[in-house]
């Protein structure tokens, strides 16, 4: 794979989301409305990234039988991390997130790229992947977020195109499970007419 | 790939990548401990500007009152006493919804505002922008008005399809009212 | 009374699958089947249960006193995954049956995001969902894990019956599989919202 596939295969390849399914939990909580979705996604990456760069430098020398504790370590202490510049410098964004911040620890997609990549490959690799995967994820979770919101609240961003509430069972939780679902039907079929 | 496990490279690795990510950690901690501090001082301050008439000096403490403990912060201006701003909670439809109740001293609720809420967006959480529910509290004279929704009958107009959240909203004002009366009560003493 | 809010909350007002997203993953995945359902529900109960228990003690008796909150995430994972692997191994000594039901279950639970969520939740003051106002008890706090578990294990029964059924029906190709689950659980979802309201 090349480096600039690396990068790439996270939107429609690899997409964790809508191809691999991982993640589902703050894919569906926390897409609210698309700047929640982005920031989310962005938080995400930011410890994929950092948590590739380190498993991939450290996997040599770290025993078989201890690796998962030892990644989840690594993974935890980049999430305590975030939560304590979230906590400083975006105050506001980091109570709309809330749980979800924390438990970033136990995304499937983060751990899930420590042992299907960065534990046998390079550190420039994992880190490219970590970008990859990282921006995949958050553009899904940013789409998710601006239907919601159109749907929702009749806005893209917090920019209100229509007066009134629009259909608010779309920011509550049915509406998280709906708009994800449709959103796969017409991923799929997309997809399926490329090949 | 990794190397083969024994005990003895199990704990040492363990033990090392523990250690080095406990530090790093406390490293951090107290690097953002100064703006985490900063960014919540900043948050509270900004609620008491907002709930009270101008002043030039806040001071915390708090007070008990039904066996439940407030925070409250009292500003004053020239040495003068202008309100008490009270941070008060009820359970709302989503969780707890904290507020900001400022008071003057006339026992007239200035203005309020939400620290912290779970209510549903574009339902319950409208009690932070929606002019028509959060106008009403400006001036209101709890010693006039009955701080309940009209629903109970009362005189708090409630948001449409959030009776709920707007009953937590109402109760929490009441609790802050509850907990000035205590304040000005307990001042009384200290005066005399 | 107040114990009973915090219960009939935990399992419908504020179902943590079907309100709070917690959970998914295990939800999606292993709910094809009724039986492998209520096996995973049985051993999610049991693990949110007693971790929610430990992660208390720790953090009120260890974290706490020592001013060592910033490791809360690191030492509440550490401990979930070390309980779920002393679990297995406890059960396979003393229950084998309980043991071959619930078994291939355990390892899937330590990356179920439910199990830290009610860890953290009920030892953090900001993230209540739905809870009284007060910082939780320990009574309060293993009642909670108890009834959210419950609530857990009460969607992914409902979801799985009606996964059985769906199998067996004729559904779009391009819905096939997950996006067809995933509709249904917004209608799940949008049926649990009915009880919204009931405890205030």
């Amino acid at each position: 794979m090349s480096k600039l596939q690396l990068i790439t295969k996270g939107f429609i390849k690899d997409n964790p989301t809508f191809v691999l399914l991982l993640g589902m939990c703050p894919t569906l909580a926390t897409t609210t409305s698309a700047v929640n979705g982005l920031s989310m996604g962005l938080a995400t990456m930011f410890v994929l990234v950092l948590s590739n760069i380190v498993i991939s430098a450290i996997a040599p020398v770290v025993p078989d039988k201890v690796h998962i504790p030892v990644y989840i370590v690594v993974i935890a202490t980049f999430v305590t991390v975030l939560q304590f510049f979230m906590q400083a410098y975006t105050p506001a964004m980091y109570e709309t997130l809330g749980l979800f911040i924390p438990l970033i620890v136990v995304n499937c997609i983060v751990l899930g790229r420590a042992e299907a990549f960065a534990n046998k490959n390079g550190v420039l690799d994992s880190a490219l992947d970590g970008i990859g995967v990282g921006l995949g994820f958050t553009c899904s979770l940013t789409v998710l977020g601006i239907v919601r919101e159109i749907l929702g609240s009749g806005s893209v961003f917090g920019l209100k195109f229509i007066s009134g509430d629009g259909i608010l069972a779309f920011v509550m939780a049915p509406g998280a499970f709906l708009a994800l679902g449709y959103l796969m039907v017409l991923f799929n079929k997309i997809t399926k007419k490329n090949k | 790939m990794a190397i083969k496990s024994n005990l003895k490279n199990m704990v040492i690795v363990l033990t090392a990548v523990c250690l080095i990510c406990s530090s790093v950690l406390a490293g951090v901690y107290a690097m953002t401990k100064e703006p985490i501090d900063a960014a919540a001082r900043e948050k509270t301050d900004k609620a008491i500007a907002l709930v009270l008439p101008a002043f030039d000096k806040t001071e915390a403490a708090t007070v008990e009152t039904d066996g439940k403990e407030y925070r409250y912060y009292s500003a004053s201006k020239d040495g003068e006493t202008v309100g008490y701003a009270v941070e008060s909670s009820a359970t709302g439809f989503g969780g707890t919804l904290s507020l900001m109740v400022g008071i003057t001293v006339d026992g007239k609720v200035y203005n309020t505002s939400v620290l912290s809420h779970g209510e549903t967006p574009g339902l319950g959480a409208k009690c932070t922008d929606d002019k028509a529910f959060t106008e009403q509290w400006k001036g209101f004279d709890p010693s006039v008005k009955t701080l309940a929704v009209k629903k109970d009958g009362g005189d708090v107009d409630a948001i449409t399809a959030s009776t709920i959240t707007s009953r937590a909203y109402t109760l929490a004002v009441s609790n802050a009212v509850d907990a000035f009366k205590s304040i000005t009560a307990q001042e009384d003493v200290n005066n005399e | 009374m107040e114990f009973f809010l915090i219960i009939i909350s935990a399992i419908f007002v504020n179902n943590i699958v079907l309100s709070q997203f917690l959970g998914i993953c295990p939800f999606l995945g292993v709910s094809n089947k009724l039986s492998t359902a209520t096996g995973m529900s049985g051993a999610v109960c049991f693990v949110i249960t007693l971790a929610t228990a430990v992660t208390y003690l720790i953090n009120s008796y260890l974290l706490v006193p020592f001013k060592l909150e910033f490791l809360q995430t690191i030492a509440f994972i550490l401990v979930i995954a070390a309980l779920v692997q002393m679990v297995e191994i406890v059960l396979k000594k003393i229950s084998p049956s309980l043991y071959q039901a619930l078994g291939i279950f355990l390892p899937l639970i330590t990356t179920n995001c439910a199990v830290l969520g009610v860890a953290i939740t009920v030892v953090t003051k900001e993230f209540t969902f739905g809870l009284p106002s007060h910082m939780l008890n320990f009574g309060e706090a293993v009642v909670y894990a108890f009834a959210t578990s419950l609530g857990y294990g009460l969607a992914m029964v409902l979801f799985a019956g009606m996964r059985e059924r769906l199998a067996l029906s004729d559904v779009p190709k391009a819905f096939r599989g997950v996006p067809i689950a995933l509709v249904t659980v917004g209608i799940l979802a949008m049926a649990f919202m009915g009880f919204s309201g009931m405890v205030k």
